[in-house]
């Protein structure tokens, strides 16, 4: 029997990081920019976060504040993602670099990053801990709601997640808000498809670049530190986030640059990505690997079918990957 | 407002692109409550100006001063704040979006984003001059010239009082040009400040109380309209009296070559360009095609050279010995394997004839490369092609190593009509080919087409001036909307019964 | 501050400031490094240069890093100087990798070798031919976003090769294939000169030698400029746009699992879903650093090989995590890609001088 109450759940924790890499990539989209860092962008807010908390529960001794115990992580995670951010934009906004190259150069670096201090964090602050498990900052961080638990399959599914879910959907709620419905989403949208009639409109295209990028790879950086803190409670092992950040970049296509669709979508991403432990399959650990390619064979098949039929308002940014210099002639 | 300060002026303004002076020296008042035309030929300067005016570029001399004071135009959004709004020549418009969106684009607004408020407003603007503007319509779906008139309402929206029209009616068809012109003097009552852009004389004096013209990028004159003549404009236009002195040889033994049957083309939005269209080109004549531009000249050229899809109608070519080809859904390299020596110098050189990064050499072979088994390019012939063409047509370049992109204007025209003459054509379709060009090129290619037609090539001839057209060319076809107006000989007609003919079916009145 | 094109720059003063953006990049890496692990930033430099060039083997070890990571760039390179952007090397490289380990494990032992080796190339080839020609096909036919689509193609063929490593797991639940024909060495390519990876690194230089004649002198290359350049043009010219993306992609994908066939039956022996460990992406960079030129390729991808072995030692040496090496190739390319805007690109302080803007001219008109 398929068990829908441990099912969903599940699928729900899985699609909170790519709901988060989903909008903060949308908002940077939008804005014209490809960030293909975002990956990167993810690691860096993860271990940001890691190192932060570290630091934090190593110097107290296990008596942690939940208040510091969460700000801490979070605020590192911002800061590092938001440098990362910065990074891109100088970049590819300021010196007009290529998008793919400086993207893929910053998944390089993002990864590596992560997996460094990941691996070397111990030694580095000579520590003397088997491993890195933030149990106590974990701990604040999952903490469901205080009634969840006597509202039997209802809070089950609506209520048991740690702050950092809500606010995932909030944060998809809002950015599909503020890009729909605001001046501020106007003039993003407009950059993204045609910079020099935003130019034209007198909206300075650096700054809103540099905005939708930033905030959309602290958007994102918040996705690897639910991971790691909610998701992985805490415990911090290489190359264990995986390829989410690629996911959450093909949950931008699946959802035709909407957060708001991406709340549901990235649930079912989540699902196609654990399906493989609900459906019998006898065993079968191959099967599972097949399960996952799913999320991707079907974003090729969305990105494939609103090509084939042009509807403008399904395609992506027309200036999406470009750069733009207002004396180009 | 004093009326006596002008709204605008501008003083010893210069602009360099690289090597290519676009303006210099350049002085122009603007007032309120006038019309300025700003004429000049193709290339003048004209645009770089008011992009300068507009916040587009950033003049590299001279100071602009509104209403009197001096200021500093760094981008479209203070020359928004000084109250100039363009409307350019290419809309800029996203077409994603609705017209309302488009026109609140970039707007500093207290509160929220309140689309139904703007939809009210424009609602307002557009009865007031009598616009026809849905807010909530999307751009994709818009006509072009319901594309302008987004463009103006989006200026006036933005409560603009000195505006700028970047050849407003080169889209437009006479019927709409009344209106935009009725709108233009609703404006210019109400104490607006206004610049039109333009060539065209008989809307200089149709339209503006002054003139101001350009040429070359340099400044020449402001006249009051009224106090001038066709003849004194056109004088300052061009430098000197119009007297061009285009050889014209007789034709030798004129055969049609290609004839044209009811031809048909939509555009890939659906768009009909071409109508019924029906002629014939003989060998060693040159038909000249005449128009208002985008009334299909293109889509004729790129039908017969097999770019366009076809929705109906055929295009035969006919050998010497009268053997008939048809070339209706055959491609360029279709056509040239049916023993058709085609060829086309396009309007966009840089664009679709040449390719500007890559150097001399290489933009000769892109007609020759095919040939051969070797699965290498032969790099010898097209080599010492380029080294004759540069020879022959006196282009200025470095080097036949120089991507064409660094060449100017008339040099690249060379480089282009040079190649697509080397293949010893039998017919030559050109669009614009002295665009841009001065003087002296313009002759070199006039004699080469000239030369052409003594060879008993059938060439086709798209021109914008029609004095040119009327001493080149044997026969003149005029479209008028994708339809042939009428076809004139070069020979008896007159300019003004050509300029009918553009903007009425058949020219009568 | 005004920013302006730059029209024409000398190739030594381009080379220069490249160079002079890697002095800075491995300064910073300096500083970076004795921040993290306070260790000396020349000893780290001497022992990275130790890693990657200390021994015979480790020289060997670098060189064959080298060809695979040129081969994969010399892959992607047609596609991009088309303007087509193939960030799916990964995929390809993968899916050429999988075939190869499928002929070889079906039929290692019941075929001759010379077949077997021949079949293993064809059909290595002729899967990532297949894998770049689908993103291809719909660019051509629909204008599918290609970035996008090549993108997600990796991880469809990464999870294929998840798929099969499952199945071919040996022993059962270790999730590893392990040495694919250890025993009979069956579809293993012949090592020349008792030098394991020789036949690998000729292999890299008649690719790097073919890609450049192929781009440079051939008519399939000149098509490829031309597309790139202006589709415009190229069927003004009657060239045939849509197949030249396509049989372009052919050749792209093609080459990339070539690689995955490099390393399956010469270099690895075995297939992992990290077997590619991010080539394809590096690949981008490599081509793109040298400006798309296959020679200048050699040097870029020695960049990039020589960082991360020498990043390999720092790590074993100073018990490091490995991927600190990641760390040093990123700052080193956005060192790099920053450089490029002021190759292309010159700030004027101030008001511009007209005199010298006149003198410097440029491409614009």
């Amino acid at each position: 029997m398929f068990d829908l109450v441990s099912f969903i759940p599940r699928a729900i924790a899985q699609s909170i990081p790519l709901l988060l890499g989903c909008t903060g990539e949308t908002l940077s989209e939008k804005a014209g920019s490809l960030n293909l860092g975002i990956p990167g962008v993810m690691y860096v807010g993860a271990i940001s976060g890691v190192i932060g908390s570290f630091i934090y529960e190593q110097s107290c001794g296990g008596n942690v504040n939940p208040f510091i115990a969460i700000m801490i992580p979070l605020l590192a995670c911002l800061i590092g993602s938001l440098l990362m951010g910065l990074l891109f934009c100088f970049l590819t906004v300021t010196l007009r670099a290529n998008q793919n190259v400086t993207g893929l150069a910053m998944t390089t670096f993002g990864v590596g990053f992560g997996n460094f201090f990941g691996g070397s964090l111990i030694k580095l602050t000579g520590s003397e801990v088997p491993s890195i498990s933030l149990s106590a900052t974990s701990h604040c961080f999952s903490k469901a709601l205080p009634f969840a638990n006597d509202m039997g399959w209802i809070g089950k599914i609506f209520f048991s997640y740690g702050f950092l879910a809500y606010a995932a959907i909030i944060i998809a709620i809002v950015t599909a808000y503020v890009l729909k419905r605001t001046r501020v989403g106007l003039q993003i949208r407009a950059i993204g498809e045609n910079p020099a009639t935003a130019d034209a409109a007198g909206i300075n295209i650096t700054k809103y670049k540099y905005f939708s990028v930033c905030i959309g790879c602290m958007i994102a950086g918040l996705g690897g530190l639910y991971y790691v803190m909610d998701y992985a409670s805490g415990v911090w092992s290489n190359d264990a986030f995986g390829d989410r950040g690629w996911l959450a970049i093909a949950l931008v296509i699946f959802t035709i640059w909407r957060p708001n669709i991406a709340i549901f979508a990235s649930m079912l991403f989540g699902g196609l990505y654990i399906l493989y432990l609900y459906v019998p399959t006898g065993g079968n650990m191959a099967v599972k690997e097949l399960y996952k390619m799913l999320p991707y064979v079907v974003t090729i098949i969305v990105l494939i079918v609103t090509g084939m039929r042009n509807k403008k308002e399904n395609q992506p940014p027309e200036s999406l990957g470009l750069p733009y210099f207002r004396e180009d002639r | 407002m004093n009326k006596d300060i002008p709204a605008v002026q501008m003083r010893d303004i210069r602009k360099v692109f690289g090597k290519v002076v676009a303006n210099d020296g350049v002085n122009l008042d603007i007032y309120r409550g006038e019309i300025l035309s700003l004429l000049g030929e193709n290339g003048s300067g004209k645009t770089t100006l008011m992009n300068m005016l507009s916040g587009i570029y950033y003049p590299d001399g001279g100071q602009i001063y509104i209403d009197g004071e001096p200021v500093l135009i760094k981008s479209p959004k203070e020359a928004f704040d000084h109250g100039i709004g363009m409307i350019h020549q290419h809309f800029k418009l996203v077409d994603v979006f609705t017209a309302a969106e488009n026109i609140v684009l970039g707007l500093k607004e207290e509160g929220k984003l309140d689309l139904k408020k703007a939809a009210a407003k424009i609602n307002q603007i557009c009865s007031t001059y009598g616009f026809d503007v849905d807010p909530n319509q999307k751009v994709y779906n818009m006509s072009v010239s319901q594309k302008q008139t987004v463009e103006i309402v989006k200026v006036l929206y933005r409560g603009a009082d000195i505006l700028i029209l970047d050849e407003p009616t080169a889209v437009l068809t006479p019927q709409e040009t009344e209106k935009l012109f009725k709108v233009m003097r609703n404006m210019k009552y109400d104490g607006k400040a206004i610049v039109i852009i333009t060539h065209k004389l008989h809307e200089v004096e149709e339209i503006s109380d002054k003139v101001a013209i350009l040429r070359k990028g340099q400044f020449i004159g402001q006249l009051i309209t009224k106090e001038t003549n066709a003849q004194e404009m056109t004088n300052m236009m061009v430098g000197h009296e119009v007297a061009l002195n285009i050889e014209r040889p007789e034709p030798v033994d004129p055969r049609p070559r290609v004839r044209i049957e009811g031809l048909t083309v939509r555009s890939s939005d659906g768009v009909l360009k071409l109508d019924d269209v029906s002629f014939y080109v003989c060998q060693g004549e040159i038909l000249g095609i005449a128009g208002i531009s985008g009334c299909g000249q293109k889509e004729l050229l790129e039908a017969i050279a097999g770019l366009q899809p076809i929705e109906s109608g055929t295009i035969e070519y006919i050998e010497d010995d009268g053997s008939k080809e048809n070339l209706v859904g055959k491609d360029p390299l279709e056509i040239a394997a049916k023993g058709v020596s085609l060829s086309f110098v396009p309007e966009d050189r840089l664009g679709m004839g040449l390719v500007g990064s890559m150097d001399l050499t290489d933009n000769m072979m892109l007609r020759s490369f095919r040939k051969g088994r070797s699965v290498f390019t032969d790099r010898k012939t097209p080599r010492k092609l380029a080294e004759k063409v540069v020879e022959e047509l006196e282009v200025s370049t470095a080097g036949i190593n120089t991507p064409v992109s660094k060449l100017s204007g008339g040099n690249v025209q060379k480089v282009l009509v040079g190649r697509e003459i080397a293949s010893s054509p039998t017919v030559l379709l050109s669009a614009y080919a002295v665009r841009g060009l001065d003087i002296n090129s313009s002759y070199t290619i006039y004699d080469l087409i000239n030369k052409q037609k003594e060879n008993g090539v059938a060439v086709v001839y798209v021109g914008e001036d029609l004095d040119v057209l009327l001493e080149l060319c044997d026969r003149i076809l005029v479209l008028c909307d994708g339809q042939v107006s009428g076809i004139v000989d070069g020979r008896e007609a007159d300019k003004n019964s050509i300029g009918m003919m553009m903007t009425r079916l058949g020219g009568d009145a | 501050m005004h920013i302006s094109k730059r029209g024409d720059i000398s190739r030594k003063q381009a080379w220069a400031i490249r160079i002079g953006a890697i002095l800075i990049a491995l300064i910073i890496c300096g500083i970076v490094t004795t921040l993290t692990t306070g260790l000396d930033p020349l000893g780290v430099y001497g022992t990275m240069f130790n890693g990657a060039f200390g021994s015979e083997r480790k020289i060997w070890v670098l060189f064959k890093e080298l060809s695979l990571l040129l081969v994969v760039s010399l892959g992607l390179t047609p596609a991009f100087k088309m303007k087509f952007w193939n960030l799916g090397g990964e995929g390809q490289i993968m899916i050429g990798a999988l075939t190869t380990a499928a002929i070889m494990i079906y039929l290692g032992n019941t075929l001759p070798g010379p077949i077997l080796m021949l079949l293993m190339l064809i059909g290595a080839v002729g899967a990532g031919a297949i894998w770049a020609m689908i993103p291809a096909f719909f660019k051509a036919r629909w204008n599918t976003n290609e970035t996008l689509f090549t993108l997600m193609m990796n991880y469809v063929a990464i999870q294929l090769t998840a798929y099969f490593i499952i199945i071919w797991e040996v022993p059962k639940g270790s999730g590893k294939v392990g040495i694919i024909n250890q025993s009979s060495m069956s579809g293993w390519l012949p090592v020349i000169a008792h030098k394991q990876y020789l036949l690998v690194i000729v292999m890299a230089v008649i690719v790097t030698a073919a890609m450049h004649v192929y781009l440079k002198y051939s008519k399939h290359g000149y098509e490829i400029s031309v597309v790139g350049e202006s589709q415009n043009t190229a069927r003004y010219v009657g060239i045939k746009v849509d197949k030249v993306i396509i049989r372009t992609l052919i050749l792209s994908g093609g080459i990339c699992g070539l690689v995955g066939w490099m390393m399956v039956s010469g270099t690895d022996h075995t297939i992992t879903t990290t077997l590619s460990g991010g080539m394809g992406f590096l690949g981008v960079m490599v081509a793109w650093l040298a400006q798309f030129n296959p020679v200048a390729m050699v040097l870029s991808s020695l960049l990039l090989a020589f960082l991360s072995r020498g990043a390999s030692e720092i790590s074993a040496i100073y018990q490091l995590n490995h991927s600190f090496g990641d760390i040093i190739t990123g700052i080193i390319i956005f060192f790099i890609i920053g450089s490029e805007f002021f190759i292309n690109y010159k700030i004027n302080i101030g008001k511009k001088d007209a005199e010298e803007d006149r003198k410097e001219g440029s491409d614009n008109v």
